[in-house]
Order: structure tokens, then C-alpha cells, then sequence
């Protein structure tokens, strides 16, 4: 009746590899990409974050109803900063 | 100890008499995942000012964040994934009905957060004897509104977390019942989150 139970080896699995990916994040900033550094950046972010919430947050074991609360506000996030910058970068 | 007696009983686990289980479990679910996107959304038009500002002032971001200790940055972005996984772990042992462990997990998740906190307060004092001010300059006071935002939600996670200690120790939540340990979880995985996308982007600018 219960949902899967992660284990504990994959939370610490898991949270091995946020930790990598944070000295990978640190290191890649010390190479100058120009403007990749950013795109690098977030990309490197949302991996972990993607792990923190499919993983530590178990989304990965819950049903649709759930995943669609939960990735709702990321589509306003990006109607907001999409509008915002099509008024202030063409102003 | 005492969490079995907490489910006997007619009237004496006020929190379960309304609907069964399974569904008051998903409805705090749902309730708190319907908190956590207000929560994206405040820290999202904090970071659209971010982006706008950052397009329109790259020279002031990026000599800003050189003044930004990113030693420290990073002892604390790992502070705070290992406090995801303490409490990730507490979760765990209370779906295994480990009392005990749950509260020895949440101890150590509190000792992390507080870690967190001691060491912004390092960062801060220091900036403050360097004369760098919410007002200093856009840079400044995105980080200062960003960060203290964000330690303010850490805070609130602490005191949660307390709460769901104290409740563990007097011996509300077992193997069949642990929602609110759960769900306060997911709040300070959230809180977590913030910090992940907060680092890079004010410490690290390449």
C-alpha cells in the first residue's frame, strides 16, 4: 500500500552526486566562457535541483496530480521573466 | 514508544478522524506543493530582477560578486545538501517507524541549518565592516534581499522542524502516520532548492 521506499543508499547516492556538482559548478566558474558561464551555471543548478525533487522530495513516486502541482508554478515563472524581459529589453 | 496508543481509540488522533489515511495524505500533498509554487513565484520576481538588472549592469554584478566570499558560498551550499539528506533520511526511518532515528536525523538537520545561518552571519558581519550595505549599489542589494529572504525561510524551517522534534519525542508520528514529518520535509527541501540556484548566481559569476 505504500509507495516505494527509497532507500538509504540512494539518498546518500544522491546526495553524492549534489555534491559533485557543486565542485563541478565552482570549478566551471573559474573558466571563462563568456556568457556560457551563466547558461552553464543554471544548467549544472537544475540538474540538482531536478535530483533534490525527484529524489529527496519523492516526486519521482508520486502521480500525476502531484507532478502537475508541482511544475504549474514553472510555467508562470517563465511568463513572468519572458514577459518582464520582452517589455525591458525592448524599451 | 507511546506512537502506537496515539491510533487507538475512538476521538483520540483528532488528525485522522475527517477522511481516510491515503487521501488526507495526498490532500496535504497537494497542499503543500500548492504552497511551495506561491513560494517559486516570490523568489521568481526576485530573480527576474535579477536577469533584468544583470543585462543592464553586468560590470557592477560581476565586481560584486568578486567582494562575495566564495569559500564560504560553497561550505554552505554542501551544508545545506546534507541537511536534505539528513532529513530525507529521517523520513526514511519514521516510514520504517524508527522513532528514535527520525529525531536523531531532524537534531542533526537543525545542527546544519543552524551551521548555515552562523556562517551567513559571518558573511554579513563581514560585508558590513567593509561598508558593503543593502544600499550599496543594485548588486548588493539583490544579494542582501535574496540571501536574507532565503534565511528567513530557513529559519522558518527550523522552527518547523523543531516542532515536528518536540511532537516526535512525545511520540506523534509512527510508521502509519508521519504526514506532517513529510510535509515539513518538503518545505526544507524547498528551502534547499532556493540555495541551489542562489549560489551560482550570486557567488559564482565566472
Amino acid at each position: 500500500m505504500k509507495e516505494h521506499d527509497s532507500g538509504t543508499r540512494t539518498y546518500i547516492v544522491v546526495w553524492g552526486a549534489l555534491v559533485m556538482l557543486t565542485v563541478v559548478t565552482v570549478a566551471v566558474s573559474y573558466v571563462h566562457l563568456g556568457m556560457m558561464n551563466v547558461f552553464v551555471a543554471l544548467l549544472i543548478a537544475s540538474a540538482k535541483a531536478s535530483l533534490v525533487a525527484l529524489f529527496f522530495m519523492h516526486l519521482r513516486y508520486e502521480n500525476r496530480l502531484v507532478w502537475g502541482f508541482a511544475l504549474a508554478p514553472l510555467f508562470f515563472l517563465v511568463l513572468i521573466v519572458v514577459g518582464t524581459l520582452s517589455d525591458t529589453l525592448f524599451r | 514508544m507511546s506512537g502506537q496508543s496515539t491510533h487507538h481509540g475512538p476521538g483520540a488522533a483528532g488528525h485522522e478522524a475527517h477522511m481516510d489515511p491515503a487521501t488526507a495524505r495526498e490532500a496535504a500533498t497537494l497542499g503543500i506543493w500548492t504552497f511551495l509554487a506561491t513560494e517559486v513565484l516570490l523568489f521568481g520576481g526576485l530573480f527576474t530582477s535579477y536577469i533584468i538588472y544583470r543585462i543592464k549592469y553586468p560590470q557592477i554584478f560581476y565586481e560584486g560578486h568578486l567582494k562575495l566570499d566564495h569559500v564560504l558560498g560553497a561550505i554552505n551550499t554542501v551544508v545545506l545538501i546534507g541537511s536534505s539528506l539528513t532529513v530525507a533520511l529521517g523520513i526514511a526511518a519514521i516510514r520504517k517507524g524508527k522513532v528514535g532515528l527520525l529525531r536523531l536525523y531532524l537534531f542533526l538537520t537543525l545542527l546544519l541549518a543552524g551551521t548555515f545561518l552562523g556562517i551567513k552571519y559571518v558573511e554579513y558581519t563581514e560585508k558590513f565592516s567593509h561598508g558593503l550595505y543593502p544600499d550599496t549599489d543594485i548588486f548588493f542589494s539583490l544579494y542582501f534581499m535574496l540571501t536574507g529572504l532565503h534565511g528567513l525561510h530557513v529559519l522558518a524551517g527550523m522552527v518547523l522542524l523543531g516542532g515536528v522534534l518536540f511532537l516526535a519525542g512525545r511520540g506523534r508520528y509512527s510508521e502509519s502516520y508521519h504526514t506532517p514529518v513529510e510535509i515539513s520535509g518538503l518545505y526544507w527541501h524547498f528551502v534547499d532548492l532556493v540555495w541551489i540556484y542562489l549560489f551560482p548566481l550570486l557567488y559564482l559569476l565566472g
